[in-house]
């Protein structure tokens, strides 16, 4: 990324063992692997990539939306599974309809009771994992 | 006697609190500045109070008690709404920096032409949403005091205005708070009594065989119905004009996330309730109407402490007339002094006029449908317009200006009518009617379809600054990138 390749000294930060080695022939040393990390750096922090609307900054920015469009259309997904199931599932066995839980009709049971605790843990657990993929982001774009 | 006390109050509350508001913050911009200390708590109960409106408060019992199980559905799409409105619009929109609905629009599609259609649906839909208060505020009215129903509307409609005019209510966090913890206590207390009540009776429960605790039961085409009323309800939610001005109070994207996951937790406890009204009701042989919240606690319990219950409720009733019909009125007065009028103080007085004067009149002259269907048409078309617009403007590149008119056009036009026809016309019967009443069904895929048709067809016409827009709406603020320098025009 740095275009330029170094000619890297052969002892970098944490290569000291290898010219120390107790036999007294030269060995071979690979002269690039110390300064990886160096060479890894971009030239300039990817918020600038971002900023100047390049092709990188562009994937970056797509990946991101795609994430969290992906858990969005996820819990849109489950959503529409229990909400447009339970209609479906009254019309396709009836006897749901009348049958009873805890002494009261099951339909009231679940759509006046149980959903309501279930929307909050789904919406709960969106939030987690949406904050979790921001923060994945911005570790991403702000590494050293 | 005693429920006329409690109306009194609250009303004398509600001005003298707006009042008092003027003192604490001036502009909007010092709303603005506030805000950004008030917590995801405070901010959700705001939403909350605003959220809750008459049709919440008595109209989801009045409809349950009516129709039976398939009412069940209102309140909890009303509550589902917000985990929609979470997963795709809450953090994009509060980091989009929009105020208002038209104001995201012009931020995303950099077009003049798609903020004054937007401006033009939320005055449309905040007149639908207005109109059943009013209504409803009359017919409350009358069972308390015998008073014809213009006198209760024009009341509300009077506070309303002096409210809105001095500036008040929008402005403090803390009111319309507050509004959602008297409602919610309004309603469970006397629940409370009720249940006992209800327990020392030997508990009664439904005759053997009877039809109304079924699901799919009791109107012409129950399924599509059922179908209709979950996708106007859980798609509406994001389109109200008064829910999305609160989300901009967040401190940023995070926060607006927060809140509403808050929003949903405080909505789920409150539409608990409304369904066991409903059950009592049913139970106890109450006539089917609106008013049956504020029936029931006098029937079931009785005496002084039976009275006490019933000015409790009717107190909810009227903070819900007034909390929401204000947040409404606010919305489309400042969209119609901005983007109608010329901008200024002296255009938001006419505007604030303009905003309720509408509503007051279509209360007089509308037939009456129950406060729950109307608020559930406004829904309507709420979901077949600004649900399309944000889903598509926050998560596809390739909307384009003028996709995004047609889309509006058709799948607004399209409810638009469908709801005029219904309350001028109706009530219809058969497919024609149930279509009519219920017109989410076929006018939200009508618009989606035709959003993304008109965009592929119209390549040309994407908005420039889509890729900054984008980086604005997605990333988190903790980033530190260029994000644009667009921002709403306070007034």
């Amino acid at each position: 990324m740095t275009g330029k390749p170094r000619r890297a000294a052969a002892t970098g930060p944490r290569g000291q063992g290898e010219g120390a080695a107790p036999t007294g022939k030269p060995r071979r040393v690979v002269v690039t692997s110390p300064r990886t990390a160096a060479a890894r750096r971009p030239r300039h922090p990817l918020t600038r990539e971002i900023d100047e609307q390049t092709r990188l900054g562009e994937v970056y920015m797509g990946s991101l939306v795609r994430t969290q469009f992906r858990l969005a259309l996820f819990v849109c997904s489950l959503l529409a599974c229990v909400v447009g199931g339970l209609p479906l599932l009254f019309l396709l066995a009836p006897e749901l309809r009348a049958a009873e839980l805890f002494g009261l009709p099951l339909p009231w049971v679940v759509l006046a009771g149980l959903i309501y605790p279930a929307l909050v843990v789904g919406a709960w657990l969106y939030v987690r994992q949406a904050e979790r993929n921001e923060r994945d982001f911005a570790d991403l774009v702000e590494r050293r | 006697m005693s429920q006329i006390a409690a109306v009194v109050l609250v009303m004398l509350a509600t001005v003298l609190v707006g009042a008092f508001g003027i003192r604490v913050s001036r502009t909007t911009s010092d709303f603005y500045v506030a805000s950004r200390t008030v917590s995801p708590l405070w901010n959700a109960s705001a939403i909350g109070g605003e959220y809750l409106s008459a049709a919440s408060f008595l109209g989801i019992a009045g409809l349950i008690l009516t129709f039976g199980a398939d009412m069940l559905w209102l309140p909890v799409g009303w509550t589902g709404g917000y985990l929609v409105l979470l997963v795709l619009v809450s953090a994009p929109l509060r980091r989009s920096g929009a105020y208002t609905l038209p104001d995201f629009a012009e931020a995303r599609l950099e077009s003049m032409a798609v903020r004054r259609l937007s401006s033009v649906l939320v005055v449309l839909i905040g007149w639908l949403y207005l109109m059943p208060q009013f209504q409803s505020a009359g017919l409350v009215f009358r069972t308390i005091t015998g008073a014809p129903p213009w006198t209760g509307s024009l009341l509300v409609a009077v506070v309303v205005a002096i409210n809105v005019l001095s500036g008040g209510m929008r402005s403090i966090t803390f009111v319309q708070a507050f509004q959602y913890w008297l409602k919610l206590t309004a309603l469970a207390v006397p629940l409370a009594f009720m249940l006992v009540a209800w327990w020392s009776d030997g508990r009664p429960g439904l005759t053997l065989g009877d039809e109304w605790v079924l699901p799919l039961h009791g109107r012409d085409h129950p399924l599509y119905e059922t179908y209709s009323l979950i996708l106007a309800t859980f798609l509406g939610t994001m389109g109200l004009p008064h829910v999305l001005v609160r989300f901009y109070t967040n401190p940023d994207g995070r926060a607006a996330r927060r809140t509403t996951l808050v929003v949903l937790t405080l909505l789920g406890a409150f539409y608990l309730m409304p369904a066991v009204y409903g059950y009592l009701g049913h139970v106890y042989g109450m006539p089917e109407s609106d008013t049956v919240v504020i029936a029931l606690p006098g029937r079931l319990v009785g005496g002084p402490v039976g009275e006490f219950l019933t000015a409790l409720v009717t107190a909810g009733a009227f903070a819900a007339f007034l909390s929401t019909s204000s947040g409404l009125t606010v919305s489309v007065a400042g969209v119609i002094a901005q983007d109608i009028l010329r901008g200024g103080v002296r255009a938001f007085r006419v505007a604030t006029v303009l905003a309720v004067l509408v509503p007051f009149a279509l209360a007089g002259v509308a037939r009456s449908l129950p406060v729950a269907t109307v608020v559930g048409l406004a829904f309507a078309v709420a979901a077949s317009s600004f649900c399309p617009l944000l889903v598509l403007g926050i998560w596809w590149r390739r909307l384009t200006t003028a996709g995004a008119m047609a889309g509006l056009l058709a799948g607004g036009g399209l409810a638009c009518a469908a709801v005029v026809i219904t309350i001028i016309g109706g009530p219809h019967t058969g497919w024609a009617g149930s279509l009519l009443a219920e017109p989410a069904a076929w006018t939200v895929p009508v618009s989606f379809t035709v959003m993304v048709v008109v965009s592929l067809l119209t390549p040309s016409r994407v908005p420039r600054g889509v890729a900054r827009t984008m980086v604005r709406l997605h990333t988190p603020e903790t980033l530190n990138v260029d994000r644009g320098d667009w921002r709403p025009r306070f007034m």
